[in-house]
């Protein structure tokens, strides 16, 4: 039972907080920062007490740390069937603790309607704490397109306009709307596709992941199946070139709504392609690799390219998840297991580190009111130990050895390096773009002749704890990411032996 | 020897006081911790060296494994640290060296708003560097390798109100970044031909595995050196170290001469046994050090900053350094990287004190005449840059760099030998030139000298180290490094150490003629037609900046310019565009007029009927 109450939980807490209102004005906030507690705290338990290496591997019926099932549509072979593995687990407590911190950074940020920016809040996370749990091709549907609603809101209401008027709020929010909906429609007809064949072959009708994955598709079929799934991630992950709504959802959202966007929402799009793209489609995947691959390589430089071009410091961290994003896509299509491994740790490294500086640039915004860099620069000595920490930040986020980053990049760029030496070396070679676009970031805020002398407000206890909390979990990645590898280990595992079974077969019919 | 952790517990330790700080405590505090970290890290080295002395370790290296970092499908690098011979005279050298430093800078930097971050991060430094040094993995030594570059960026950032200082610090950090991409695919390709990353066993593996010459171990080793270039200031990759100067000057002591600089040459006679199945690219080291120590020498001839001065010449030292590997003089190669740490951190900190008693002038032609007012910096230059120069017997320079040219010699790289004496040649002249006119001549600035025990400690322990002396401290690099050709040595190398010093002495007499005194012929010198293209063509280090400009700079400005707009955006935008623009034409269309209805249905129906009519027939 305790899988549903993930998923409750949330959307409890949500109409709590909308209820709260009525009360004092800061009752939605301590609501949802405890419900969002108790979420990362059952996630802590989960993963104390579980068994992770149990996970859906070819050849037999999917194992699952944790299951859920009771029926719901039975007409339609529908089900409410939840479950938990090692990858979907650490996706949970990312989801958790980015929660608890989304909260915690709006806590003066947000002063209009604070109980009904909770509950959207609380349902973005309720929606994706759902897709990281589904099993049930209609329910994961259903939550895949349940997060974009709440996020609409909160981008269209809580959002910023950019500073020359030219991209307002609700553009940013409808863009981002439409974006996902209508590859999210692409996905639907996919998912139904799969089921009909599914059903032409066995006479059963059921959307349940483990009964697909025993489907015998026609290659064609396949291989169009598998495009409609790849187009609806690959949109949230995102990749160029259907990357844009991106920058403008990340620039114009208030900062929870960044933090949520690139530390969860972007990171579905990946659990999608790992748990459904890759198991479902193996063989149409391998075939596809070779493109996805490119597709990444090129999402890695245009990324890092755009993110130097920016003025803007929420748009520049926008394009370099872009950038990292890129990394993570080459590694899913590699078939390696260590890059695959390293596409997880990339996953919760850069989870993390845009959370921070975003929370940081957010940090920055309350104390300056622009977002422009031009109009920052020296702020080293203005600001008490933020410009110290946005440091650390962008040395994670260029991947500096001891962050998680680093082992993240370089277990994907190791493990593709067997198969695809030329794609991995390249990919190398952004790791400089990294670094010039990450230190142009510092380079441009706070070094340089300050604009005024006048000292800024330091950093409170609330700012100071989130984000050297999400410093030291950085390290911790950095140093001994053995915990999460293990936990991930046995799902990714199963999902490599689909993958390379499917690449050693093209290989032998080519 | 199982405290040899605390070596750099100790500095980490001090790195977040440091920073947590953040300047509330005074200077004397900060200097106390940033100092006494290195001062008890010193402590343990020094007791830690002692014993490996004492009682050498069974097969003649420690091992000490702390965790495993990463398991995942046979790739498990480890944290653990290896201190064998090599390792000890790096150990040495960087805590050593390093301590002395920092006890230098806890002077030079009084006054400073920075002072404490100046320590957080040179403690920080020091613990990277010994990752680096002490990392039994390559992986674990790359996490020292990024480390000590952060640091280096960080450090030369120093004084970040100015612009140039944050470009020269982001040059740095770029340029030694592309050589770490190539190193980082050099790891690679080794661990997918060997199965480790363990330096050890990749030591063991390779000459089974690989034939010399083999491809991979070519394309290996070649990686690699793109790294070691990168982080030592070899050509192409040279361009960042002489603005890497924008660093307060223990800094430049520090890093940029007596330790990080010198990790290239580390690496690679770390991995000697990879580059000795690539005859090739041992022989490219070679030249790549010759072209280097000769190119940087014409450059640092005609500048007139006393710190990049120094900077050509460090990249002309590494350059010998790369040549002695390249002819396979390992042990060579180390010892003058040991005895260059002594005399140019003497240098460079000498160079300080005189800075700082100038009141931040680092123009030689605005100094002159100091040597009265600043003996012991005046001394230290005499002492320091004779062994820069390698004045016969009595510098420790001289042992160190005859051994090379010797080696070159007698390994049979005759060419390799002539850039050397031409280089040492120029090394005479430039040093002496430097000291000829800052020291003497007619005085052009007031100047004050520096007290107190961390001015004159440094600066004398140094002295000490620069003469003969420290030559005396031979590395235990035997069983470590292999044999070269020359160690046994003989009459032909007497021969060559008398006209290596004698060619010292020359350059130092042509620099006294040219610079002590009315300095007319230089001047005239200078001042004629191909003096005047060639002083600007080496004062712009043959100019390579501007090349790289021209080739890498300007065109990713160009399209990251080209690109600002996102046009894969714009190109998605014509949807929205199409469907507004479909919306206006058929809105259009709506006239509520009968006649205009009445000529579209007339007009539809021809087309239809056309239509169906063109298809049956």
């Amino acid at each position: 039972m305790i899988l549903p109450w993930l998923i409750l939980i949330p959307f409890i807490g949500g109409l709590l907080c909308w209820l709260g209102e009525r009360g004092a004005a800061t009752l939605p906030r301590w609501i949802a920062l405890l419900t969002m507690t108790l979420e990362f705290a059952l996630g802590l338990w989960l993963w104390a007490t579980g068994d992770y290496t149990l996970a859906p591997a070819p050849g037999a019926a999917p194992h699952w740390a944790v299951e859920f099932h009771v029926g719901w549509i039975q007409r339609f072979g529908i089900s409410i069937h939840l479950a938990l593995d090692g990858l979907s687990l650490l996706m949970v407590l990312l989801t958790g603790l980015l929660g608890m911190l989304s909260v915690l950074c709006s806590w003066k940020e947000i002063q209009r309607h604070v109980g009904f920016f909770h509950l959207n809040l609380m349902w973005i996370l309720g929606g994706v704490v759902g897709v990281f749990l589904a099993v049930d091709m209609f329910l994961f549907f259903f939550f895949w397109e349940m997060m974009l609603v709440p996020m609409y809101f909160l981008i269209a209401l809580w959002g910023h306009s950019s500073a020359d008027g030219k991209r307002t709020r609700i553009y940013a929010a409808t863009k981002f709307f439409i974006f996902t909906q209508a590859s999210g429609l692409i996905m639907l007809v996919a998912i139904l596709g799969l089921v009909l064949v599914h059903y032409n072959q066995t006479g059963i009708l059921t959307f349940s992941y483990g009964e697909l994955l025993k489907a015998q598709l026609p290659a064609g079929t396949e291989f169009v199946l598998m495009l409609g799934f790849f187009v609806a991630f690959a949109v949230k992950l995102p990749v160029v070139p259907v990357h844009s709504w991106l920058p403008d959802a990340h620039a114009q959202a208030p900062t929870a709504g960044s933090v949520d966007l690139a530390g969860i929402l972007l990171k579905t799009a990946a659990y999608g392609l790992l748990r459904f793209a890759l198991p479902l489609f193996p063989h149409a995947s391998a075939e596809f690799a070779p493109v996805a691959m490119t597709l990444g390589l090129i999402g890695i430089f245009y990324g890092a390219f755009l993110a130097f071009a920016q003025t803007d410091i929420k748009r520049l961290i926008a394009y370099s998840s872009v950038s990292h994003m890129g990394f993570v896509l080459i590694a899913i299509y590699s078939g390696s297991q260590l890059a695959l491994q390293g596409a997880v740790v990339q996953m919760l490294a850069h989870g993390v580190s845009a959370a921070a500086l975003f929370i940081l640039s957010g940090q920055l915004y309350e104390r300056l009111h622009t977002r422009d860099m031009r109009e920052m620069g020296g702020l080293w000595a203005r600001i008490p130990y933020l410009p110290a920490i946005s440091l650390f930040f962008a040395a994670a986020s260029l991947g500096l050895p001891g962050t998680g980053n680093f082992v993240g990049e370089f277990l994907i760029l190791l493990g593709s390096f067997k198969a695809t030496p030329w794609i991995s070396a390249i990919a190398t070679s952004g790791l400089v773009f990294g670094s010039v676009y990450s230190l142009i970031m510092i380079h441009r805020a706070y070094f340089g002749p300050a604009k005024a002398t006048s000292v800024l407000p330091g950093m409170d206890g609330r700012e100071m704890t989130m984000i050297l909390g999400l410093a030291v979990l950085l390290v911790w990645l950095g140093l001994y990411p053995q915990p999460f590898l293990d936990t991930s280990s046995a799902t990714i595992s199963g999902v490599q032996h689909w993958f390379s079974t499917a690449f050693t077969q093209l290989a032998s019919a080519r | 020897m199982n405290l040899l952790f605390l070596t750099f517990v100790f500095p980490l330790i001090g790195f977040l006081l440091l920073s947590f700080s953040r300047g509330r405590w005074s200077e004397n505090t900060a200097a106390a911790i940033g100092v006494g970290a290195l001062g008890l890290s010193a402590i343990v080295a020094a007791y830690v060296i002692w014993q490996f002395n004492v009682a050498p370790p069974a097969g003649g290296a420690f091992t000490q494994h702390l965790w495993t970092w990463i398991d995942v499908d046979g790739f498990t690098p480890t944290f653990t640290l290896y201190l064998d011979g090599l390792a000890v005279t790096m150990l040495g050298v960087v805590v050593g060296v390093g301590f002395l430093i920092h006890l230098f800078a806890s002077w030079y930097m009084r006054g400073d708003p920075g002072y404490s971050r100046f320590f957080s991060y040179t403690n920080l430094f020091i613990a990277s560097m010994l990752f680096l040094v002490l990392g039994d993995d390559l992986l674990f030594l790359y996490l020292g390798w990024e480390g000590v570059g952060l640091c280096s960026y960080l450090l030369i950032g120093f004084y970040y109100s100015e612009r140039k200082n944050g470009n020269a610090a982001l040059k740095a950090f770029i340029v030694t970044r592309i050589g770490d991409v190539f190193m980082a695919i050099g790891l690679f390709i080794l661990f997918y031909q060997l199965g480790t990353l363990n330096i050890q066993a990749l030591l063991a593996r390779a000459p089974g595995h690989f034939q010399v010459n083999d491809f991979w171990i070519v394309l290996a080793t070649l990686m690699l050196l793109g790294g070691a270039g990168g982080k030592s200031a070899q050509l192409p990759l040279q361009t960042w170290l002489a603005d890497a100067m924008a660093g307060p000057t223990p800094v430049s002591a520090l890093i940029h001469a007596a330790t990080m600089v010198t990790a290239g040459v580390y690496l690679i006679a770390r991995t000697h046994g990879l580059f000795e199945l690539a005859p090739g690219i041992l022989h490219l080291v070679g030249i790549i050090g010759a072209v280097t120590l000769v190119l940087a020498g014409f450059a640092a001839l005609v500048q007139t900053d006393i710190k990049r001065i120094l900077a050509y010449s460090t990249m002309s030292q590494i350059g010998y350094m790369f040549m002695a590997l390249g002819v396979g003089a390992w042990s060579g190669a180390i010892f003058h990287l040991m005895t260059h740490a002594f005399f140019k951190a003497l240098l460079f900190l000498a160079s300080g004190a005189v800075i700082i008693a100038c009141h931040h002038e680092q123009n030689i032609f605005k100094m002159g005449g100091l040597w009265k007012k600043l003996p012991l910096a005046y001394a230290s230059f005499i002492v320091g840059g004779a062994a820069l120069s390698a004045l016969p017997i009595i510098t420790a320079g001289f042992y160190s760099k005859d051994e090379i040219l010797w080696e070159a010699f007698a390994s049979g790289h005759t060419y390799l030998l002539y850039a050397g004496l031409l280089g040492a040649f120029m090394t005479s002249i430039y040093t002496f030139r430097l000291i000829f006119i800052a020291f003497h001549g007619e005085a052009k600035t007031e100047a004050h000298a520096g007290h107190g025990i961390a001015h004159w400690l440094p600066l004398g322990t140094l002295i000490v180290l620069s003469t003969f002396i420290g030559a005396w401290i031979h590395p235990p690099l035997a069983g470590v490094l292999p044999e070269s050709v020359g160690h046994a040595g003989g009459g032909a190398q007497h021969s060559l150490e008398i006209a290596s010093g004698a060619i010292a002495l020359a350059g130092i007499l042509l620099a006294a003629l040219l610079f002590l005194g009315r300095r007319s012929v230089a001047t005239a010198m200078a001042n004629s037609g191909p003096g005047r293209l060639l002083s600007r063509w080496w004062f712009a280090a043959w100019g390579f900046d501007w090349l790289y400009d021209k080739l890498f700079v300007k065109p990713y400005l160009l399209i990251s310019h080209l690109l600002r707009k996102d046009p894969v955006d714009k190109t998605i935008s014509l949807i929205p565009a199409m469907a507004k623009g479909g919306n206006a034409a058929l809105s259009r269309s709506e006239t509520g007029q009968l006649r205009w209805y009445a000529a579209s249905i007339a007009f539809g129906a021809v087309l239809v009927i056309g239509a169906v009519v063109a298809a049956a027939v």
